[in-house]
């Protein structure tokens, strides 16, 4: 059985304390610029606090790895070398890389500091992941959210690293690494700017009769009645019409979020090595429910105990949720 | 503009599920009237589809061949099933014609053996570029979103490395790709039993904001933009930073015309503004953008100022 | 229980002129005290702010009969209870019922998911808001507990009577 690691997101050095203390096995997180996929507002770290907050996970046990998984666009390599370098100063237990650029200088300079593929890499299948393998050393795969259990199985016995799988948290739909529908209206690129729907674009407008349309970058994104929950104006989570669709639907898929902790066991089962939690975006509270409810799941899996299921199932209560792609082809 | 004989025109992959007959007729226009230089077949974005259309490939490589443009094989964005890795492992293993490899599976295949870089490969910088030229790369095709320092610092290093250096500059940019199919969820399907109704939108499915304005088209597993790029009038700024090829994806309009007009304004033989026109007629109400190479929204269309 | 449908801002709110200004005067001693001490023991929350220190923030608790207008520069900190009519033109308004506004301070309550529900309402520039939103979130501990504290035992008293007389808010979906 696979050691089931609990990888968690740190958007703050308070939600990396929270995560920690929560019981994670260990927390990613980025600086604050470009070279992570969550360049977001107020969030992320400073070389300082990354310090501090390396020291503050090593003397829990908890490991601490550096999202380095945007892709630098010609011209600005250096600001993602910079970033190695200051990561491999503080001592970070891995590297999360999509570039090959960067991998290979990560590669070539740090050979002592494990790097794992993104799931911003989109490599989704053995010879896919096998190529970043062999090339830069690559110990660990983010896979893809669009993989059965089986399909993950298969792939476990043909490659030489580590799976991680997200389990929790947003339901990405799009091959990551592979979206650029955020910089087609606002300018601002996901992978070269590690931007998703940048919040100085959002605007939310209430008509008189109570309904509320959102907007990104002038383009409305849904539209809400006065009793209808709104959501925030990502374009892949939006409504639109089509030509058999004349009255709005959800194009790409209905706002959901994964859930797969009723799948765990066969995760587990199937060689997963390490469970990923999403989330660097959201609050503390988030981090400390989610965390500690995995976290009790897992141990009693690994203690050969039944885990208690309906905690986790709860978290998401009165939501929509999904196992996504990965109980069924259907989704596809 | 002044002569650019050196710079090839290229017709990319068709992206949609055009029907096996409306793509016979299109690559023998394309090879008997099209002044393109070279054509890139094979589908990138669906594997159900390729069935349609693969037993006349031998076919169509020797009519394009005879009307004297040079083939190159592109291979699926995404891998995952197996008919997907057997498709990308069989293409990969071919000596000729060239191939241009759409995704990191293809490259495992291919080894250190000559390649094409293809648009989906994510080269956005002369790191990645040097990597891949070490590893075979003769050719790279940059990703659409990049803006114009960024192609002319990649362009340069690329160059240096003895690279051709290509870029889309005509048809609707892909946005994304998924796993799942939006052309199949939009008719209460799934993929697996999409009965292909995707073959419906010659140009792709078009998605209006609840609003009402249009915003983006869909193509099976693409997401595509709702706008055409168009960089003729940037195109002498390309080749002049080193881009080599000037890439056309076929869109549903008389493509012919389309490669003319952009082998004319390249020749000199028509100027920008008449192209431009020129353009515009053949391509109905389709909004043109290029947004993305001037570091804006890629839906925008930036004005040109004048050349001086 | 939904309390989404009446942060409508063209629901009437509470307090007339005479007694919002009355009620103002009585807070501002306090709100005054209290912020000074929250910034100088979380200097690390100015940072987060970014450009967003000099962006005035109008936070209104509707059941409240004043709203509070926060300016977060630290060279110049205003966190002050105006009149609703007497409000400043704001760069982004924050609009919900107090407890939920409270515990989204304290990162009780999920802000992603309140943000963006209808229980609380957001205008103006969005950034703003998820920056104040990320910057409070860094802190560590209870901004509300540390602000009773500042009062003794009556204001520790006051927090958990406020807090026995709302119901608890479920968590939403994630939206960002």
């Amino acid at each position: 059985m696979s050691l089931a690691e609990l990888i968690c997101p740190s958007g703050t050095p308070a939600a990396l304390r929270t995560a920690v203390d929560a019981g994670a096995d260990a927390v990613y997180c980025g600086f604050q610029d470009a070279t992570n996929a969550r360049n977001f507002p107020g969030l992320n770290f400073t070389p300082d606090e990354l310090e501090a907050s390396v020291a503050y996970a090593h003397a829990k046990g908890t490991k601490v790895l550096l999202a380095l998984n945007t892709y630098p666009p010609a011209g600005k390599v250096d600001l993602w070398r910079q970033a190695a370098d200051t990561g491999a100063r503080l001592g970070v237990d891995a590297f999360i890389v999509a570039d090959m650029g960067v991998a290979h200088y990560i590669a070539r300079t740090y050979p002592a500091v494990r790097l794992h593929l993104s799931v911003q890499a989109a490599a989704s299948s053995p010879e896919a992941i096998r190529y970043y393998c062999e090339n830069f050393g690559i110990k660990r795969v983010v896979l893809p959210r669009i993989l059965t259990i089986p399909e993950i199985r298969q792939i476990r016995k043909e490659i030489p690293c580590e799976i991680e799988t997200f389990i929790f948290g947003n339901h990405g739909l799009m091959v990551e690494g592979r979206c650029s529908l955020t910089n087609y209206l606002t300018g601002q690129s996901t992978n070269m700017d590690g931007v998703c729907s940048p919040a100085s674009d959002v605007e939310y407008t209430r008509q008189a009769d109570g309904s509320m349309s959102s907007q990104l970058a002038g383009f409305t994104i849904d539209c809400f009645g006065p009793d209808e929950k709104a959501g925030y104006p990502t374009i892949c989570k939006g409504r639109y019409t089509a030509p058999h669709r004349p009255d709005g639907y959800y194009a790409f898929e209905e706002p959901i979020s994964l859930n797969l902790s009723r799948l765990l066991p066969d995760l587990i089962d199937a060689g997963v090595h390490a469970f990923k939690i999403e989330g660097r975006q959201r609050s503390k509270s988030y981090v400390r429910g989610v965390v500690s409810a995995f976290r009790a799941a897992i141990d009693d899996i690994r203690a050969g105990r039944q885990a208690n299921i309906a905690n986790l199932v709860a978290l998401t209560e009165g939501q929509k949720q999904t196992q996504g792609a990965f109980e069924t082809k259907k989704w596809r | 503009m002044a002569v650019r004989e050196m710079t090839k025109l290229t017709l990319g992959p068709i992206a949609y599920h055009w029907s096996a007959d409306a793509r016979r007729d299109f690559y023998a226009r394309i090879a008997d009237e099209a002044p393109v230089d070279e054509v890139y077949l094979g589908e990138v974005i669906c594997s159900k589809r390729a069935p349609f259309h693969e037993a006349d490939l031998p076919a169509t490589i020797d009519r394009l061949e005879r009307g004297g443009k040079r083939v190159i094989l592109s291979t699926l964005a995404e891998v995952m099933l197996k008919r997907e890795r057997k498709a990308t492992e069989d293409l990969a293993a071919m000596d000729t014609p060239e191939i241009e490899i759409n995704n990191a599976a293809g490259l495992f295949a291919r080894g250190k053996r000559p390649h094409r870089i293809g648009p989906f490969m994510n080269a956005y910088n002369e790191a990645t570029i040097a990597w891949m030229a070490g590893q075979g790369a003769t050719h790279v095709c940059l990703p659409s979103e990049m803006p114009a320092p960024a192609v002319a610092v990649a362009t340069r290093a690329a160059r240096d490395l003895g690279l051709r250096v290509e870029v889309q500059v005509f048809g609707r940019a892909s946005l994304a790709v998924s796993a799942r199919c939006y052309h199949a969820r939009a008719h209460n399907r799934t993929k697996d039993n999409c009965q292909f109704v995707c073959e419906q939108d010659l140009d792709g499915m078009p998605l209006r904001t609840r609003d009402d304005r249009p915003i983006l088209r869909v193509n099976g597993i693409q997401t595509q933009s709702e706008s055409y790029i168009d960089l003729l009038p940037e195109s002498p700024r390309l080749i002049a930073d080193g881009v080599t090829h000037l890439r056309l994806m076929p869109q549903a309009v008389d493509m012919v015309s389309v490669a003319s007009v952009f082998r004319d304004a390249l020749d000199d033989r028509l100027g920008v503004g008449d192209a431009e026109v020129s353009l515009r007629d053949l391509c109905a109400n389709v909004p043109f953008s290029n947004g993305f190479y001037h570091g804006q929204a890629g839906y925008q269309r930036i004005a040109m100022s004048a050349p001086a | 229980m939904s309390i989404g449908a009446d942060i409508n801002p063209h629901a009437p709110r509470p307090g007339n002129a005479v007694v919002s200004r009355l009620a103002c005067a009585l807070v501002q001693p306090i709100l005054s005290r209290v912020v000074r001490k929250i910034a100088a023991r979380h200097p690390s929350l100015f940072a987060r702010l970014g450009p967003h220190q000099r962006t005035d923030f109008l936070i209104d608790p509707v059941e409240l009969p004043f709203a509070l207008h926060l300016q977060p520069d630290p060279q110049a900190l205003i966190f002050r209870a105006v009149p609703r009519d007497a409000a400043p033109p704001a760069g982004a308004t924050i609009r919900g019922r107090f407890m939920l506004l409270l515990e989204l301070v304290d990162s009780e309550e999920d802000g992603d998911a309140a943000f963006f529900s209808r229980d609380l309402e957001v205008s103006g520039d969005t950034e703003a808001v998820v920056r104040l939103r990320n910057a409070l979130d860094d802190v560590d501990g209870s901004i509300a507990e540390e602000t009773a504290g500042m009062f003794g035992p009556v204001g520790r008293a006051i927090l958990a009577r406020l807090r026995r007389a709302y119901p608890n808010h479920s968590e939403g979906p994630d939206p960002r």
